[in-house]
């Protein structure tokens, strides 16, 4: 080949595309499409949730009132840092800066675990509250006395919302951890240069997507109705 | 210019079929035309599943009693073929067989934007098709197509889930198909190539696009909402438990009603492409199909009420409805008035593509204007759920998508294959299928207003003649359908070689080899001339 | 236009209306579809290619035209739109005086009860010449009403109520259908309407088991259910008077005025916490799961009665006191 294409193809150029500008645009315009497409996805849920929030207002209120707000205020504050550290190993990528690039998705991995770990935790307390919508609904004690003047079915309804939303936001994550890791290895090999390193920009889009998802999340779930 | 070999039979080029052998270049490829055969294979093969309960079903309404199956069969049956027909053949068929075969030849590139993307929406679409061939064999599903709430969630216990999974995992191949269609026709023209020079093949591809990016995901959460509330009783659509089932229909219209414009568009851009070639002229008013292309998209995302006129919602939310949905209507009726011009002191050619294209308007005419009776609130409280909805859209998805689909393949065949078909057996099955359906499906209009419902495993006696027409055609079209299958295997072996441009058609697919090398063209193609530069003076470059 | 092969009957009030818009429509498609064939038909012979490389002129297209033939469809479809809109907001309210019987579909049949308490299976006896209206729930899944000879179509849907009406203008048996896919037996689910002459439906109505009326069995409902206990007469008690209620406005705690109609009426029972009445705390406990859906209609029937009676004048004192 010649020394054109050699360098075209050391520069991670795909060989349907005329220059690596060209792969960039189409790269960006790509991942903006997917998250268009994520958008909508969610948008049906949150859709869904509103109505039932806007007929069924006690319940989801009585039912908000069960979730740990500091847990979820936490989770906030984790989330938000991942996506300074996944801008900043962005930024590493376009300065060539291999190691801080490394470090910088390793620590975005970590508070993506913390914030999955306190999930964890939170679907746990669920468990024990038992109020998991048809595997384990039985609320009782203060929980139930929660719940009872919104009626409990639409108590129950709430909190399918709480485990599809935030579920569904969890699987997300899970996929973003994979990508995390993925260039984790792939910047271990040397493969991204000031000139290339769109995936990390696509993964890093993806990413903060997934964080204002929760930004939405949050308030919707945790914040009904005020804590007096 | 090659000279003419001894061996006639015999490819001496080196092309994309020939690039290559053995099973793993066909399944590891990353090339955008061989993905399309792949497809080409898969749809043919669930088109014939789909065909087969369709047949199975006519069989079985000859008789008022019902002459073939128990009642609850018949239920499966008619889920099945829609949920066949509808995700696994007719939604991919042009845009993933023809789109992927055409888009990058035609915006002159190499591939799509993301190859191996492609591939994954083949992989994916496989799937989705194995998950619902299971849901068949396993017991079968008895929602119709539609899936409402609360008996697909909470009443039925057939293979929901497993159909739901199937349809779920299908609608993210939609999503990628137009995803990277999307990303080619914007960033991949080949130069000189600017929007208003694009075929109109293009502008469809992009307007169904849009829609397919826009629509499936919402599909996607309901049907995996439904899912859940299936498989744990939980109450989002159902009334028992606190939901509402009319906020599934809402969800699942949203995007239903869109994918019929994924089903249309693109077989009205295969239409433009022929009558184009056919009468050696450019299309009539082509600025303005391109924008009713795009009108068509956008409007579709607003007309969705119009399938729960008596659901007992709001009258005023029906007069909106119902005043979009005639509104839908123009864009449609203009390209028709502008393909027919097209024919005006054209060159007309009547071979097998043509009389696919010309049936295509006169089919898709009538069944879009049998769409006003629905958009109508008044006709539509009587004509809903009943035979006359079931001629309404197969007049439209048979009668247009399908018979574009039909024309594109034989129109690019032998772009695809570098083989011709004979005429006279392509023409004879042309004229079979359009007579078989029309006999099949316009009874179904008189049998709607007389007051058949739908979904009927059994019906009154007094409904029987119509039936029996209609099961009569249904053999016929089968017939018809059969036809192509034969002569265009037996053409791949024996059919004579194809030059690159045998219908003088314009566009860059045909400036290179048939079938095209692998890497599409020798040098990308510098564009300099208007689409469908027929004409005596715009020829005159060639 | 009667006795058309391709029509149903005109068994109502309506019908004739809706086959007038829709022989304008097959008018329509009719003309369209033989324009657009006969054009291409034409055009196909006249301009066939004689040599093979003729090339025609190259035509752009014409503005004038696109104009022409993007406005008069438009003005066709803002005929049928206006037409046909017209059309049914008049079917869609029911004449006042209309008769009102209740509906209940489930899997797989029809069961009618008519205010007097007849009920029937399957089948609906009216009579003649007198507008009806049904107020129709399903006991499971979506169903549909459908009388093809009346033109009406109504969903039933479980939960709630929807309701049609019609005004039969024949004498005979008509085909009911389920038009909404239930499940196995979706097509069983038919029935038959009974138009019958006023006198022979009233003698039907009286000669069959005497029983009570739905109101009574109403009446019947509310008592064993313990609503006198909250429910007073007089205003008086923990729960507001239902004496006038049914078809006024009520006022709720929220401060908003709704209609207390059928649909409200029911909620109120199944729901009570979703509207309450101002003046009043959310205490009433929920009936859900305790009353089958015909005992429902049985007490909405009764609640209509007390609708139609005087509130109490010390129900009133209280409002205004606690204002």
């Amino acid at each position: 080949m010649t020394d054109a294409e050699a360098h075209a193809e050391q520069a991670g150029m795909a060989h349907q595309f005329e220059n690596l500008e060209q792969q960039q645009e189409a790269d960006t315009l790509g991942i903006w499409l997917f998250l268009v497409t994520e958008i909508m996805f969610f948008g049906g849920l949150f859709a869904s949730y509103a109505i039932y929030r806007w007929l069924y207002f006690a319940a989801f209120e009585g039912g908000s009132h069960i979730l740990d707000i500091r847990l979820g205020a936490a989770n906030t504050i984790v989330l938000l840092g991942s996506s300074l550290t996944m801008a900043l190993s962005v930024r590493s990528a376009q300065t060539g800066n291999r190691r801080a690039l490394i470090l910088f998705l390793i620590a975005t991995m970590i508070l993506g675990g913390i914030f999955l770990g306190v999930k964890a935790y939170e679907y746990n307390e669920k468990f024990v509250e038992h109020v998991v919508p048809s595997l384990d609904w039985a609320p009782e004690g203060q929980t139930l006395a929660r719940l009872a003047p919104g009626g409990l079915d639409h108590a129950q309804l709430y909190f399918f919302f709480y485990f599809a939303m935030t579920g569904l936001h969890a699987m997300h994550m899970i996929i973003g951890m994979g990508l995390l890791l993925w260039l984790v290895l792939r910047a271990r090999k040397s493969s991204f240069t000031p000139h290339y390193f769109a995936p990390v920009e696509v993964v890093g889009l993806y990413w903060h997507f997934v964080d204002i998802v929760w930004i939405f999340l949050f308030p919707l779930l945790y914040l009904i109705g005020g804590r007096y | 210019m090659s000279t003419a070999t001894l061996e006639p039979r015999v490819h001496a080029q080196r092309n994309y079929l020939n690039a290559d052998y053995g099973w793993k270049s066909w399944l590891f490829t990353l090339d955008h035309k061989r993905i399309a055969l792949l497809y080409m294979v898969s749809v043919t093969f669930f088109f014939i599943v789909g065909g087969s309960f369709a047949v199975l079903m006519r069989i079985h309404l000859i008789e008022p009693q019902g002459a073939l199956v128990q009642p609850e069969t018949y239920n499966k049956l008619f889920t099945l073929h829609g949920v066949v027909m509808i995700f696994f053949f007719l939604i991919p068929s042009i845009p993933a067989v023809l789109g992927n075969f055409l888009v990058p030849l035609m915006v002159g590139a190499r591939d799509l934007a993301f190859p191996r993307l492609n591939l994954l929406s083949w992989y994916i679409y496989i799937v989705g098709g194995l998950f619902t061939l299971y849901s068949a064999i396993a017991g079968g599903v008895d929602t119709g197509w539609t899936f409402y709430t609360p008996y697909s969630s909470t009443y039925s216990n057939t293979q929901v889930t497993a159909v739901a999974i199937g349809v779920f995992i299908t609608g993210f191949s939609s999503i990628l198909t137009g995803l990277n269609f999307i990303v080619t026709i914007h960033k991949m023209r080949a130069p000189g190539l600017t929007w208003f020079r694009m075929p109109l093949f293009l502008w469809a591809m992009y307007a169904t696009s849009i829609i397919m990016v826009l629509g499936t995901p919402v599909l996607a959460i309901t049907i995996f909402l439904l899912a859940l509330e299936h498989l744990f009783h939980v109450g989002i659509f159902s009334p028992a438990l606190g939901g509402d089932p009319l906020l599934f229909q809402h969800l699942f219209w949203f995007y239903s009603h869109p994918a019929v414009y994924i089903m249309i568009l693109p077989a009205m851009g295969v239409v433009s492409e022929i009558i184009a070639c056919f009468s050696r002229k450019r299309i009539f008013g082509y600025k303005i199909v391109c924008f009713s292309s795009v009108a068509i998209a956008v409007l579709g995302f607003l007309v969705w009420g119009h399938h729960m006129f008596v659901t007992g919602q709001s009258v005023y939310a029906g007069l909106i409805f119902s005043m979009l949905s005639f509104l839908v209507a123009i864009p449609s009726a203009i390209k028709v008035f502008n393909w027919t011009s097209t024919l005006y002191k054209g060159s007309i050619s009547y071979e097998a593509p043509m009389l696919y294209a010309l049936g295509f308007i006169g089919l898709f005419t009538m069944g879009g204007l049998t769409g006003l009776f629905l958009a109508s609130l008044a006709t539509d409280v009587h004509l809903n759920g009943t035979y006359f909805i079931v001629a309404h859209f197969h007049y439209i998805m048979v009668g247009g998508a399908v018979m574009g689909y039909l024309g594109g393949i034989h129109f690019w065949w032998p772009k695809i294959s570098g083989r011709k078909y004979p005429n006279g057996w392509a023409a004879l099955a042309a004229g079979i299928i359009f007579i078989g359906f029309n006999l099949t499906f316009f009874p179904q209009f008189i049998l709607g207003y007389l007051g058949m419902p739908r979904r009927y495993a059994f019906y009154p006696a007094e409904f029987q003649v119509l039936n029996v027409m209609s099961s009569a055609g249904a053999t016929v079209l089968g017939v018809g359908y059969l036809i192509p299958l034969v002569y265009l295997m037996w053409s791949m072996r024996y059919g004579p070689i194809a030059e690159a441009n045998p219908w003088g058609a314009t566009g860059l697919e045909w400036k290179t080899a048939s079938p095209p090398p692998t890497e599409n063209f020798a040098e990308i193609p510098v564009v300099t001339e208007e689409a469908y530069a027929y004409s005596a003076e715009e020829a005159a470059g060639d | 236009m009667q006795g058309l092969p391709f029509q149903p009957e005109q068994a109502s009030s309506i019908a004739r209306s809706v086959d007038e818009l829709y022989y304008f429509l097959t008018a329509v498609t009719l003309f369209f579809t033989a324009l657009i064939f006969s054009i291409i038909f034409y055009f196909m012979i006249r301009y066939r290619r004689r040599s093979p490389d003729e090339r025609p002129k190259a035509i752009e297209g014409s503005f004038p035209l696109e104009v022409l033939w993007t406005a008069i469809p438009t003005l066709i479809v803002a005929l049928i739109f206006v037409w046909s809109s017209m059309l049914y907001f008049r079917n869609s309210e029911p004449p006042k005086g209309a008769m009102e019987i209740f509906v209940t579909g489930k899997q797989w049949m029809w069961k009618v009860e008519h205010p007097e308490g007849q009920r029937e299976i399957n089948e609906l006896h009216v009579p003649l010449g007198r507008p009806v209206k049904l107020t129709m729930t399903s006991e499971d899944v979506i169903h549909d009403f459908f009388v093809p000879a009346f033109r009406v179509k109504k969903d039933v849907l479980p939960g709630r109520y929807t309701s049609l009406w019609f005004q039969a203008t024949k004498v005979g048996t008509f085909h009911l259908f389920c038009a909404q896919y239930c499940g196995a037996f979706h097509a069983g689910m038919i029935g038959s309407i009974i138009v019958q002459q006023p006198d022979e439906y009233e003698r039907w109505l009286a000669g069959g088991v005497p029983g009570e009326s739905m109101e009574q069995a109403g009446a019947k409902v509310f008592q064993a259910s313990g609503c006198p206990t909250c429910h007073l007469a007089d205003g008086t008690g923990l729960g507001p008077s239902l004496l006038g209620v049914a078809g006024n406005p009520a006022k709720l705690t929220t401060g908003e005025t709704v209609t207390a109609d059928d649909a409200y009426m029911r909620e109120s029972i199944l729901l009570p916490k979703a509207k309450v009445v101002f003046g009043y705390t959310p205490i009433m406990p929920s009936f859900q799961g305790q009353m089958t859906e015909e005992q429902l209609n049985n007490v909405v029937a009764y609640l209509r009665a007390l609708g139609k009676a005087t509130p109490p004048a010390k129900a009133a004192a209280k409002e205004e006191g606690k204002q």
